[in-house]
């Protein structure tokens, strides 16, 4: 037979047995508490001060910080600590590093691109290579793709330089209210690429070319894009 | 069969190469063995890894092939032996529908990568052809 538990629920969320009936319930009062007593590190509050003065009794001991002289009269409610932890994004089994992934989404959608390897931030790390099909060193979310059973060699590509904060945007001068502003409204400025991200860009994609190259015609593929087709392609 | 049938070119008859549709067995090749009555007949596969039992007619479909030879009922080393002899599996195979059946297979098979692969290769035998075929118009 399945052991019903004692304390079970009324309704969801009410039990039937309060804490303390349960205490009392279990014997608990029997039991003796031995708790390992946590080692607390010793922190300074009080400091010794040397005191000027015959009568004074040579020195005293001071607080290291001084109690408030005032105190709110009304309790201010202070938001919950938040215990919630980030985890770390699963990822799928048939995607590992090289494998050949179809972007479904944003402006490379259809595109098939090399997955490098997943940034601490649980997104991937893909690149076209850009010098193949024109996608650059580019973050996806692994919803937003499918992943082939077609794999590439990257062992030959450095990638240690690429984490999360290598796509962080520079925080453009605020010009508001400025007569800049007021001026430059009409002409559209022209983004500028950094020269050290270019030049990373040409560096892997150098490097995964060269095993590219080594799979007949997989630049082909890789420069063609997927679409959905009535009868697919046979 | 001594009276000739021409409404029907396959017949259940003992002897007959099915193709096995339903069960544990479904894709193989058996030989009809025995009629049992007008669902069921005892068929038997030794040389394709079927085991000797009673199949439902509706979940079999006849071939073309018949092993000709072998007494009714007769055991499995008999059929195998028969069936070995008139070289039943590579007739089968070099059939239109065998050929189909491994088409499908192999397509199903397929990757992403392989499926552009065809669709190039397919690219390159068209240009070939019909290159040629324009070649052949001009001339005429």
């Amino acid at each position: 037979m399945a052991r019903v538990p004692r304390n079970r629920f009324l309704v969801p969320g009410i039990p039937r047995y309060s804490r303390s009936k349960i205490f009392a319930k279990k014997a608990l009062f029997k039991r003796k508490k031995d708790k390992i007593p946590k080692a607390v590190p010793e922190v300074k509050t009080t400091k010794t001060v040397q005191i000027k003065g015959d009568k004074n009794g040579g020195e005293r001991v001071v607080p290291l910080e001084k109690a408030p002289r005032f105190y709110p009269a009304e309790d201010v409610p202070r938001p919950k600590k938040s215990r919630k932890v980030h985890k770390t994004t699963k990822l799928r089994s048939s995607i590992t590093p090289g494998t050949v992934l179809i972007l479904l989404a944003g402006r490379y959608n259809g595109r098939r691109v090399v997955f490098l390897k997943q940034l601490k931030s649980g997104l991937l790390l893909v690149t076209g290579p850009f010098k193949v099909n024109g996608v650059p060193i580019k973050r996806v979310n692994q919803s937003y793709v499918i992943a082939t059973s077609t794999k590439v060699d990257i062992s030959t590509c450095s990638l240690d330089k690429f984490d999360d904060s290598y796509f962080k945007r520079e925080k453009k001068p605020s010009k508001k209210g400025t007569e800049e502003e007021f001026f430059d409204e009409g002409k559209e400025q022209k983004k500028v690429i950094p020269k050290e991200k270019v030049d990373a860009q040409i560096e892997l994609d150098k490097q995964l070319c060269a095993s590219l190259k080594k799979i007949p015609h997989i630049q082909d593929y890789l420069r063609a894009r997927f679409s959905l087709t009535k009868a697919p392609a046979k | 069969m001594t009276t000739e049938n021409r409404a029907f070119k396959r017949l259940v008859e003992v002897g007959r190469v099915v193709f096995i549709d339903s069960g544990e067995d479904a894709g193989k090749l058996a030989v009809i063995v025995e009629i049992i009555d007008h669902n069921r007949a005892l068929i038997d596969g030794p040389s394709t890894g079927v085991a000797r039992h009673a199949h439902a007619f509706r979940g079999m479909t006849l071939t073309d092939l018949v092993v000709r030879g072998f007494p009714r009922g007769a055991g499995s080393k008999i059929i195998k032996k028969y069936f070995d002899k008139e070289d039943i599996l590579i007739k089968w195979n070099k059939s239109t529908w065998a050929r189909k059946l491994d088409n499908r297979t192999r397509r199903a098979a397929l990757t992403d990568f392989d499926r552009f692969k065809l669709l190039k290769f397919k690219k390159q035998r068209r240009f070939i052809v019909q290159s040629e075929i324009a070649k052949l118009r001009k001339n005429k």
